[in-house]
């Protein structure tokens, strides 16, 4: 299995800058990858991600949730493709060459997340991070870490670990393995 | 300047393994009665290899067994001595004893000097054997009884000399040798002892000045015969004399009465010393005879190259690589796959009278690509002819010691597996065998009170069944007894009832600790086992299930997950998608007539196909797809086959038929119903295989509800 961080798609014009800095920063666990869907902004370790790239043509799984695009191949192994945009009815669910799939790894498991567009990387300290509201975003609270301030922004950090491994988004068997 | 000696010896321990395992494939396949020569000269190849090898690397207690060996073979090879039962029982255990001290060797594991000084008895002991059978002369001289002596005599007057030839030469034939330092060396053979020797010498010369030594080695046969020009080895007294160096030690230290005892207690004192290299420590004592060997080694292998020469061009076809490297190139072609492909769309684009030139390049960089990436995916392929292979040898064995009658077959043997599956499925299937023969195959006697053949079958086979692959272990022995395993269940505490179902009894066999054998013996029946066997099996993800039938035998099958498996696949098209169907499952493919696709008051439809009416399956209605046609006549129909229920799949066209690499999609995903994997095509997209095992299944229902109308 792959594990080799970052190898951005060369083909697309996104910019992720800062991207290749993140070993600069002293404490690594707070720094989060930006992205938007719809007109939120979202946040997610950035430890948990393997790369971005562009979305391509997805092989689709029969009878899967509308949100599983389906399957691509990512350097020989077989990667689920799921658009958060449809499950979250956020944005538009539109395909084209500026459509980002942030590929995450998470305990072993190699999945693509595919979102409005990424941002950049930002810092933030623990202070900065705000418990999470009780309502007002499409996310259920238990999947959410806090809220993030930085300047004007806000970002809704997600952990994504807990949200990809749940049973709401059937992306790993639940019993069993 | 040093070169780090240690990567070469990884290289030779596994090319001497390799080398006896070979050696024991041959041994095990050789026609006693006829011995294919060939086969003959590739084990003495084998056995010559690993003692040149463990020469230059001065591991010298396998130069031992192998010289003695490699001698014997050289006899047999030769047509000087008939191959006979005991000579492949004798080079089998010759073999073990190797692999026993290359281990020590490798991975310091203890070695039974005993059984090394044992084994070494035995060959020598053939070796020595008189050959009533063989039909060179200078051989069928050694009548009944020969015996071999070399006599050692000091310097001594002509007519002396003469005169204690002459009445050497009463005893029997004689020969003369070289001298050694000063004196002469006689080779007499006779069917007298040495104590007859040395009174005749004891005339002329003081008993203590005469060495007699009996030429047990058959170093001393091969210096004869090559007085004899029959010989092999080039002419080497010296060395000869030196030939076994513990010979010429032990002849030192006990004037050489009696070989074989001596030798035996010789060897194994350095083993008690704790010396895990028996015979460096004996080479100690008497650094002349180490001298010896190596020179002795030195000329052997000399000698022999001449011989060996021409067929080793053939023989190293293959190199080592390690898997790293095999996987690393496999990622690489993965993405030059991609890449390739993403060249061939940009070009798409282009207008082809224009850019001709650049077109015909790109369509011969996808054929390359695509034979490159073929060829790289067979590297971590192997066939399970590679675990099949040791097994003859341990069902021989087994039911020689079990005085078992059992012939071993095996097929599906080319089946290919993943390098990881095939190692991690050795243990378990061993253990499975040697159940089978231990308490599976009845004796003899009792076969034929059953009214069944004195000789029991055990097979081994392994094919691709429903998106696995499925190894069975199929013996036609007793069968399993539900009684005794449930007897047995309640005497350790199980609790079981009596109504549950046969494959649930089965089941228990695997509980830790469970066995139901009446005796524990060597070979299985310590409870241990089963569990372990299970437990392995699922850790590779597999199932094991066992049929069995009393007084008829027991299959023990295990399904292992397609993990990398190749299979040979059906594309077909369904409206834009292509599904891989596993072309085992197929049957034929064909457009049927508008008259042969019935409708079934409305709960599906059926085709009739040369008389038999199928279920029809359109894919499109159970994958949700847009297909191009809905109307069965205007697409194509496959017919699959899977456990003797049949259906016609429909489908929009056939695109093609290739081998295609199986991914599994749980491993990142999740198990998704009617398919049991993915592939990733030549242009980097990925198809999925359809579980058509499973699709059959779920279909059964209809299928009866067919059978009822017919």
């Amino acid at each position: 299995m792959e594990n080799s961080a970052a190898t951005t798609a060369d083909n697309q014009p996104m910019a992720v800058k800062g991207f290749g800095n993140k070993s600069g920063a002293e404490v690594t666990g707070n720094e989060f990858l930006a992205f938007t869907l719809g007109r939120e902004e979202y946040g997610i370790d950035i430890l948990k991600v393997q790369e971005i790239r562009g979305y391509e043509q997805v092989t689709r799984i029969a009878n899967a949730p509308e949100f599983v695009k389906g399957v691509v191949n990512l350097r020989g192994i077989i990667v689920p493709i799921v658009d958060m945009r449809i499950k979250f009815q956020l944005g538009e669910p539109t395909y084209d060459q500026f459509t980002v799939v942030i590929i995450l790894n998470i305990g072993g498991r190699v999945m693509g997340m595919v979102v409005d567009s990424v941002s950049d990387v930002i810092t933030l300290q623990p202070e900065q991070v705000k418990p999470a509201p009780t309502m007002g975003t499409a996310f259920n609270t238990d999947y959410l870490i806090g809220l993030g301030t930085l300047d004007a922004r806000m970002l809704i950090l997600i952990d994504i670990d807990k949200l990809m491994s749940s049973s709401e988004m059937g992306l790993i068997e639940q019993v069993g393995s | 300047m040093t070169i780090d000696m240690s990567q070469f010896y990884q290289v030779f321990f596994d090319e001497t393994e390799e080398l006896l395992a070979e050696m024991e494939k041959l041994l095990l396949a050789i026609d006693i009665a006829a011995p294919d020569d060939e086969d003959l000269n590739a084990i003495f190849r084998a056995a010559h290899s690993i003692k040149g090898g463990a020469g230059t690397f001065g591991i010298t207690d396998l130069t031992e067994i192998t010289h003695v060996l490699e001698t014997l073979l050289d006899l047999l090879r030769k047509g000087q001595m008939a191959l006979t039962a005991e000579h492949v029982d004798a080079f089998l255990e010759a073999k073990d004893t190797l692999k026993m001290q290359l281990d020590g060797h490798r991975l310091h594991t203890p070695v039974d000097q005993a059984a090394v000084a044992h084994v070494r008895a035995r060959l020598h002991a053939l070796a020595q054997k008189p050959q009533a059978t063989a039909h060179k002369p200078s051989v069928a001289l050694r009548a009944p009884g020969m015996r071999y002596f070399c006599i050692e005599l000091p310097a001594m007057s002509p007519s002396d000399s003469m005169a204690l030839a002459g009445e050497l030469g009463l005893l029997g034939a004689l020969a003369p040798s070289t001298a050694a330092a000063g004196g002469t060396c006689l080779i007499l053979e006779t069917t007298r002892d040495s104590n007859a020797i040395l009174d005749i010498c004891t005339f002329l010369v003081a008993s203590e000045d005469v060495r007699i030594t009996e030429q047990a080695c058959p170093d001393a046969l091969a210096d004869v015969e090559a007085d004899q020009g029959y010989g092999f080895f080039e002419p080497m007294n010296e060395a000869q004399l030196a030939g076994s160096p513990l010979l010429a030690a032990r002849a030192e230290a006990a004037q050489g009465y009696g070989f074989f005892s001596p030798l035996s207690e010789f060897s194994t004192a350095p083993a008690a010393d704790g010396n895990p290299n028996g015979y460096e420590g004996a080479a100690a004592i008497d650094p002349h005879g180490e001298e010896s060997t190596g020179s002795l080694v030195d000329e052997k292998r000399a000698g022999v190259r001449r011989d060996t020469e021409k067929p080793a061009v053939s023989e190293s076809t293959s190199i080592r690589v390690s898997v790293e490297k095999v996987d690393q190139l496999i990622n690489l072609v993965g993405e030059l796959v991609i890449t390739q492909a993403m060249i061939e769309q940009r070009t798409d684009a282009l207008d082809p009278l224009l850019y001709e030139r650049l077109m015909n390049s790109v369509t011969q960089l996808t054929r390359n690509t695509r034979d490159l990436q073929e060829a790289v995916m067979s590297i971590r392929m192997m066939p399970m002819e590679y675990v099949f292979s040791r097994f003859p040898r341990m069902v021989r064995d087994l039911a020689a010691k079990l005085g078992k009658k059992v012939e071993f077959v095996t097929s599906g043997a080319a089946t290919e597996l993943d390098k990881g599956l095939i190692e991690r499925i050795v243990d378990p299937l061993t253990h499975l065998v040697r159940n089978s023969i231990d308490h599976g195959i009845e004796m003899p006697a009792q076969r034929s009170a059953a009214g069944k053949g004195e000789t029991g079958r055990l097979s081994l086979s392994a094919s691709h069944q429903g998106g696995n692959i499925v190894i069975e272990v199929t013996d036609d022995g007793g069968g399993l007894s539900r009684e005794r395993i449930l007897a047995k269940a309640r005497e350790q505490g199980l609790v079981v009832a009596d109504a549950i179902s046969d494959a649930e009894v089965w089941q228990l066999i695997f509980a830790p600790g469970f066995s139901t054998a009446e005796e524990v013996t060597d070979i299985s029946g310590r409870g241990v086992g089963m569990d372990v066997v299970k437990r392995n099996i699922d850790a590779m993800g597999g199932a094991v299930d066992i049929r069995s039938a009393r007084g008829f035998g027991t299959t023990i099958s295990i399904s292992l997950p397609l993990t990398l498996a190749i299979l040979d696949g059906m594309s077909v098209r369904v409206g834009e998608e292509v599904y891989i169907l596993p072309l085992g499952y197929v049957v034929e493919s064909l457009q049927p007539d508008a008259a042969d696709v019935k409708d079934i008051s409305g709960q599906g439809r059926v085709t009739r196909v040369r008389g038999e009416y199928l279920p029809l399956i359109a894919l499109h209605d159970l994958f949700n797809i847009t297909p191009q046609h809905r109307d069965p006549t205007a697409g194509i129909l496959v017919i699959l086959e899977s456990d003797g229920k049949r259906a016609a799949l429909f489908v929009d066209e056939l695109v093609g038929q290739q081998q295609v690499v199986v991914k599994n999609l749980e491993s990142n995903y999740r198990k998704v119903p009617g398919i049991s994997g993915a592939t990733i095509l030549g242009d980097g997209g990925v198809s999925l295989i359809i579980d058509v095992a499973a699709l059959l299944r779920s279909n059964r229902q209809s299928a009866d509800d067919v059978s009822f109308i017919n």
